[in-house]
């Protein structure tokens, strides 16, 4: 069962990382906007070079 | 994006002749590729800033005209609209008018962006809102509106803090309560399985050691919206749903840590946990549905932010912002331009569109001493005007004024779930408390293990089945409104509908389109000369002439005489388009809605208008009564027009010539006599009886603030909606108390178990999900409901 202390901290440790991605998301405002965030990756950005 | 409708397609397919324009995508025939000098200009400035892809990217949405670009107000009062953000960076926020799809902006941040200066420019498309950013001094604001009024798009700016008002803070916070919570109760309910499948001692108490270290900062965080509830009725000597819920969040973890130092086989943290999660979700829903509720009544009022022209003593104009304008100042109003103020002609003469104010469609002339309200639009000339009254003096203030103290009248509804909640609550504290105490005096139980039976009662009596049976439903039937063109504003606005004895229609607008539109028999060749002599001009029934031959082509040259009419000069001679007295017609009773054409070799053409009945409307109307409801038309029409369209519908009660006041208060007369009144309504004068009623329905082409009382809004052309929403209504209340019924039946079979000890984490856990998924499941059932 020694397996445990290596297994339930890497689990607990990437669902963390999972819920702090999300914060972060939520936090910085990506959120706010879903209908426009939906029909923006329709548009090139005009500055960038291919 | 092939499927895509190509703006030229529908012109080519018409006739050879005819140009969709190359920047607005309207029909018209002549020379070039622009039907006004505004869509050449927007379209040259697109083509100058390298974002031609504009015109390849944009979606056409046929059930919208385009903006047609406009000329910029020249003197912009923006100064108590920016924000300074620091190190030289200034913040301004804009409603944009006329956006529709991706593209729209697309181009609006991209032409932005492209300007010196300017530091950020992001258009949101749900809130239609725009926020930009600028470095001060680099770039003057005023310059940025009017290069982005010059592609077709009109701004208000708008204050971004009294807009987005607490709510959105809140909901935010309760969705990252809800991510934390969530987080917690998947890992510490994969810890319990594996206690629950038989883990030896002593890895079942690492495992909760585990869990007590996820679950007591999660439920620390998450729970906080529910502890402040709870401390806040506790404060004011109430009790709520909220102190049970906060009771059982902080009791089972501390009992169950308890538990954990004496390495005791139960522990509780996943139960709480998830609890605390279904719970959130629930509130969180709930807060979505009324979030939309919050638009205020002010954005009207911020029509009027365009500064107004004033004419000085010695004939000289100036701009001046409307807030500093005062009684007895003289204004010039310009053709396409609203009234800034309540004042008295002075000179000239002009069409007026008065549906701001009286909610009528047809236009009212004007002369010299007449009087002028604000937001009365200027159709055809120039006036001046001399100003009476300012700001709050203003009859459209009043109306605003009129409308907010009706909604504060009406007081607030209490909810079921708040109702049934009020119940509950006591008879859970009691509850709990008596198996405490009938098990630790009565049972000789250790006070450690009768406060873990207690805490099992209280955690299988915790409603959470209880809190997601009426969001749940709330949401599902918004959304399947919705899906129909039908906008649930307040949360509230179902349970109130459903309660609904008699409905109340306002005439022009809402039984009729409120569009005049042209009655057939014309003769087609002089109806396709009339249009294009009319092509060029905003008046109500120009633009009805022009909707009915979008083929004809466009005349140049046509000189408006404000308040008579059309005169073109063409290679026979001359045309007038107009009254009976400009053309020369023998007079005619109705003259608001008769247009004559008269040619130089004697071609008389007479065109009558009038406003549509909706299409099916006949039918809602039957269908309504046929649902045992009372049926009455309060206008404010003349009562000849009224009463032809009563008997028509078949509807005994009608009363004309209302004033708004007249109108609110008769339904505050209904509302004593105890009924429980629906309110249909567009124009602003109903908006005060619209706030008064007890549940309000306005559609969607009517008045931004009627749209901002109603507790309904609808899309389409049908009346349709006012049956649907009737509909939908009384099946989500049939659903919320089957839900409420489910639940509390589930909670009040569990409890007995509780009370008797035989209730584990693992019965718990059972429980209440089961009994959650079934009240949602069932509330899934009204999306599939028909609506006709």
């Amino acid at each position: 069962m020694t397996v445990l202390l290596f297994l339930i901290p890497i689990a607990l440790g990437m669902g963390g990382i999972g819920l702090a991605a999300f914060l972060w998301a939520l936090k910085s405002g990506q959120y706010d906007d879903m209908e426009g965030a939906a029909q923006r990756i329709l548009f090139d950005d005009p500055e960038d070079k291919v | 994006m092939n499927a895509v409708p190509q703006f030229g397609d529908a012109a080519t397919a018409c006739s050879i002749d005819d140009v969709a324009c190359a920047h607005c995508g309207l029909k018209f025939r002549g020379e070039g590729m622009f039907c006004c000098a505004g869509c050449a200009a927007a379209y040259h400035l697109v083509q100058s800033l390298g974002l031609a892809r504009y015109y390849e990217q944009r979606v056409a949405d046929a059930t919208q005209t385009p903006t047609r670009p406009e000329e910029a107000p020249e003197a912009l009062d923006l100064a108590g609209w920016t924000r300074d953000l620091g190190k030289g960076e200034r913040e301004l926020t804009l409603m944009v008018d006329g956006l529709q799809c991706g593209a729209c902006v697309w181009l609006i941040e991209q032409s932005l962006l492209k300007q010196p200066g300017v530091t950020q420019a992001r258009v949101a498309l749900s809130t239609r809102r725009l926020t930009l950013r600028w470095r001060s001094g680099s770039a003057d604001p005023a310059d940025l509106v009017r290069l982005v009024f010059r592609l077709g798009y009109r701004l208000v700016p708008c204050d971004p803090a009294r807009l987005a008002s607490t709510s959105d803070a809140e909901s935010k916070q309760l969705l990252t309560a809800m991510a934390v919570a969530g987080f917690a109760a998947g890992n510490i309910m994969l810890l319990s399985v594996s206690v629950w499948s038989g883990a030896d001692p002593g890895t079942r108490d690492l495992l909760h050691w585990i869990s007590a270290l996820i679950a007591i900062p999660a439920i620390a965080f998450a729970g906080r919206p529910f502890f402040r509830s709870a401390l806040g009725a506790l404060r004011a000597g109430r009790t709520n749903m909220d102190v049970p819920i906060s009771l059982a969040v902080i009791l089972a973890p501390s009992i169950s840590l308890f538990e954990t130092f004496r390495s005791g086989e139960h522990a509780y943290f996943d139960s709480a946990v998830t609890l605390l999660f279904f719970l959130l979700i629930g509130r969180y829903l709930d807060r979505r549905a009324r979030g939309r509720a919050h638009e205020t009544a002010g954005r009207l009022l911020a029509l009027n932010a365009v500064a107004a022209t004033v004419v000085a003593e010695d004939g000289t104009h100036h701009s001046l912002p409307p807030s500093q304008l005062r009684p007895g100042m003289t204004v010039l109003v310009a053709a396409g331009s609203r009234a800034p103020a309540d004042g008295a002609v002075l000179t000239g003469s002009s069409d007026l569109d008065v549906s701001m104010i009286t909610g009528e469609s047809a236009p009212k002339r004007c002369a010299p001493g007449d009087q002028l309200f604000a937001g009365m639009l200027n159709l055809t000339g120039p006036i001046t005007m001399r100003i009476s009254a300012v700001g709050d003096a203003t009859l459209l203030a009043d109306m605003v004024r009129l409308m907010e103290a009706a909604e504060s009248r009406r007081g607030r509804f209490v909810r079921l779930a708040d109702r049934v909640a009020k119940r509950y609550a006591p008879v859970v504290h009691a509850t709990a408390l008596v198996t405490f105490l009938g098990w630790w005096l009565g049972g000789g139980l250790a006070w450690t293990e009768a406060l873990m039976i207690a805490v099992a009662v209280l955690i299988i009596t915790c409603p959470c089945a209880l809190a997601l049976a009426v969001p749940v439903v709330q949401v599902v039937a918004s959304q399947r409104l919705m899906r129909s063109g039908i906008l649930l504003k307040s949360a509230d606005a179902l349970e109130r509908l459903k309660a609904v004895d008699h409905i109340v229609f306002d005439k022009t607008g809402t039984l009729t389109l409120g569009r005049l539109e042209l009655q057939p028999g014309a003769d087609p060749e002089l109806l396709r000369r009339a249009a294009g002599i009319a092509a060029s001009s905003r008046h109500p029934l120009a633009r009805a002439l022009c909707r009915v031959a979008p083929d004809a082509t466009v005349l140049p040259g046509v000189v408006e005489h404000p308040g008579a009419g059309l005169e073109w000069t063409g290679p026979d001679g001359i045309w007038r388009l107009g009254s009976c007295a400009f053309t020369g017609a023998a007079e005619d009773h109705a003259t608001d809605q008769i247009l004559w054409l008269a040619g130089p070799n004697g071609e008389r053409q007479r065109f009558q208008f009038s406003d549509r009945l909706r299409p099916d409307a006949e039918a809602v109307i039957a269908r309504l009564k046929a649902m045992g409801l009372g049926i009455e038309i309060l206008s404010g029409d003349r009562a000849a027009p009224v009463a032809g369209l009563a008997r028509r519908l078949g509807i005994a009660e009608a009363s004309a010539h209302l004033t708004p006041v007249e109108k609110a208060a008769r339904l505050e007369a209904l509302g004593k006599q105890g009924h429980r009144v629906l309110m249909v309504g567009d124009g602003i004068n109903d908006a005060a009886a619209l706030a008064g009623a007890y549940v309000s329905i306005a559609p969607a082409s009517g008045t931004e603030i009627t749209q901002s009382a109603a507790d309904i809004v609808f899309q389409s052309d049908r009346l349709e909606a006012v049956p649907a929403a009737l509909l939908i209504a009384r099946r989500a209340d049939a659903l919320v108390r089957q839900n409420l019924a489910l639940a509390l039946l589930y909670n009040l079979s569990a409890v007995p178990l509780a009370i008797l000890g035989f209730v584990t984490p693992l019965i718990a856990a059972i429980a209440m999900s089961s009994s959650s998924i079934l009240v949602t499941l069932n509330a899934l059932r009204l999306g599939r409901t028909r609506l006709s």
